[in-house]
């Protein structure tokens, strides 16, 4: 360099500003990472079984009854493939690219590089939010393109409004998730554990809880997030949105029964929701207060 | 434009019952470079890690021209660069994307950008990896991203943790090089390592730390006149046995010698005054006893012995 140059004051951007060139480059480094890359196979894959295996077989549990209204069959279709399919889209999503977004930073060492910089932490983090959010969307999107394809394979552009209101409830899940993803990831300095501990939470403990809490003690699992996302499947029932409350027998002609709850609309939103910002919150705050020792 | 201010008052970092740092008050003004030296564990990087919030002091304030790093951050950080222990890019990222992230945090004008990330890249040598993914780089190579990600804002004071760690000793001299040739603008440069040479070639200033707590601060001339009362120690080799007493008495008389010991028949300690005048007699005068002096260079620095005594001291 020039040593005769004077010292440059440079104006450091806004916070805001801060929070895009983050979530800009970190976005390209997902983006090309190897778990991108992977997730993207996984959901490819799922897809394409699903899409030989409906095509082949035409199972009425996908195409539905013939004897049954369009609508219902419609219903049938996206209740299957989607709504039983994207919770663990979502999931995947946010264990891929939210699982040690942050514990990445300390145990990877990345955070020396961008933290020492006139930047603030909650910028860092939501920036990375907001890429990790925006590759697990495409991610989400391409899934969601490939059933509506699907959908318009067999029932021509009907494509029915619940499927739509299904789709924004994911979509404002999948935040959620990223949210507690997020979250952990702040817990642990540790990539591997928080990924293992959100997976394990997700993917067994929140099912367990609700299935224990609903069935045994008979008390409405409200707190659970998976249980707000119950939402996104039981909005494309074709048989109706299910009652809040269900009992059924353990066996026919059993005298014990089970009750099982699902989340109104208007609860699974306010779950979510809560979920969402009560992590985020949290998630920011354990970032900030975090060392790098 | 003012001079450039690092400080640290009543600076404390504990661990439970274990103390990091502990009441550091230590403040360093203007265009100079200072070396920060301690023993493993002294508090060096504790230290620099209060100056860019890295981590949180327990008690008392590290300041960057009179902004407080931990409540200002942002105001604080904004003119300075710093790089702490060995920093991991985004592996999938380019050292040019890369660098233009933390030029565009940084608020470098965008039409500047590309100039000195260029320039910043060519500086460490690194023109040929600019465009290649950073996953693939060796340690070294990453190091050299993250110093060259510290020069491209033109900061006015630079933190550099062990800055030729990880490097080869090419790299070594050339890092040392950049430094040298960042103290000929306006800038202050706060440097640990462990090397002390490396402190005495590029270094102002010094100051020492150990258990968390300042020893010293002053320059390195200062400090080595202080704590080795100006003596040094040379050893000599030669390619044949000193034949006698007599000649070991004959260089003894020398000018400047303190005092001359044989070490085995073909090697000498000897301990003299003065700097490096007086080095440059002695061996004049050694050369012309024509004893065949085949190899003349200091045991030790008088950095080293000084370092030495007043870390031994505080053991």
């Amino acid at each position: 360099m020039n040593e005769t140059e004077t010292i440059s004051e440079n104006k450091v951007p806004s916070s805001l500003t801060q929070v895009g060139i983050t979530m800009k480059y970190t976005f390209l480094d997902y983006f090309r990472s190897r778990r991108f890359f992977i997730l993207l196979i996984i959901t490819l894959i799922v897809s394409a079984i699903l899409t030989v295996l409906v095509g082949y077989y035409r199972p009425q549990s996908f195409l539905g009854d013939p004897t049954f209204d369009a609508t219902t069959r419609e219903l049938t279709f996206y209740s299957s493939w989607w709504g039983r399919s994207v919770p663990f889209v979502i999931i995947l999503g946010g264990i891929f690219f939210g699982g040690d977004a942050i514990s990445g930073e300390f145990q990877n060492k990345t955070g020396y590089f961008g933290v020492p910089n006139p930047i603030r932490r909650s910028s860092i983090y939501i920036g990375k939010w907001l890429s990790a959010f925006i590759a697990a969307t495409i991610i989400f999107a391409i899934f969601a393109a490939i059933t509506i394809g699907n959908g318009l394979y067999y029932f021509d552009a009907n494509i029915p409004i619940q499927f739509g209101q299904s789709l924004l409830y994911a979509w404002f899940y999948l935040a959620a998730v990223m949210g507690f993803t997020f979250f952990f990831s702040s817990l642990f300095k540790s990539s591997s554990m928080s990924i293992l501990v959100t997976a394990i939470l997700f993917l067994f403990v929140f099912s367990l809880i609700e299935l224990l809490v609903s069935t045994l003690v008979n008390v409405e699992p409200w707190f659970i997030l998976t249980y707000g996302a119950g939402i996104i499947g039981n909005i494309l029932n074709p048989q109706g949105f299910p009652d809040h409350v269900q009992h059924s027998l353990v066996r026919p002609g059993a005298r014990l029964t089970i009750t099982s709850y699902n989340a109104y609309v208007p609860e699974g939103l306010v779950i979510i929701g809560v979920y969402f910002i009560i992590t985020a919150i949290l998630g920011l705050i354990l970032f900030e207060r975090k060392e790098f020792t | 434009m003012t001079d450039p201010i690092i400080e640290a008052v009543n600076l404390s970092k504990r661990y439970g019952s274990f103390a990091a740092v502990s009441n550091l008050n230590l403040k360093i003004e203007g265009s100079k470079c200072v070396g920060f030296l301690g023993p493993n564990g002294a508090g060096k990087t504790t230290t620099l890690k209060m100056f860019t919030d890295l981590i949180r002091p327990s008690a008392g304030e590290a300041l960057i021209n009179g902004v407080n790093v931990h409540t200002q951050k942002k105001k604080a950080l904004a003119l300075v660069a710093a790089l702490i222990e060995t920093p991991e890019i985004y592996p999938s990222l380019t050292p040019r994307e890369a660098l233009m992230m933390i030029a565009e945090i940084r608020g470098v004008p965008n039409t500047e950008r590309k100039k000195r990330i260029e320039e910043a890249v060519s500086e460490v040598r690194l023109e040929e990896w600019l465009d290649k993914r950073v996953g693939k780089f060796s340690k070294g190579m990453k190091q050299r991203i993250c110093i060259a990600s510290a020069l491209l804002s033109d900061p006015t004071i630079l933190l550099l943790d062990e800055p030729t760690n990880g490097l080869d000793p090419r790299g070594m001299n050339e890092v040392r090089g950049i430094v040298k040739s960042l103290k000929t603008k306006k800038r202050l440069i706060f440097m640990s390592s462990h090397i002390l040479s490396e402190v005495s070639e590029v270094c102002d200033e010094v100051a020492m730390i150990d258990h968390g707590k300042l020893i010293v601060y002053d320059t390195i001339s200062n400090v080595t006149a202080k704590f080795t009362g100006g003596e040094n120690i040379v050893e000599v080799e030669l390619q044949r046995p000193i034949d006698s007493e007599l000649t070991i008495k004959k260089i003894a008389a020398i000018p400047g010698i303190i005092t001359a010991e044989k070490k085995d028949d073909k090697n000498l300690a000897i301990r003299f005054s003065g700097g490096s005048d007086a080095q440059e007699k002695i061996l004049s005068g050694l050369v012309k006893m024509n004893i065949g002096v085949i190899s003349y260079r200091p045991a030790s620095s008088e950095l080293e012995d000084a370092y030495l005594k007043l870390i031994t001291s505080t053991l």
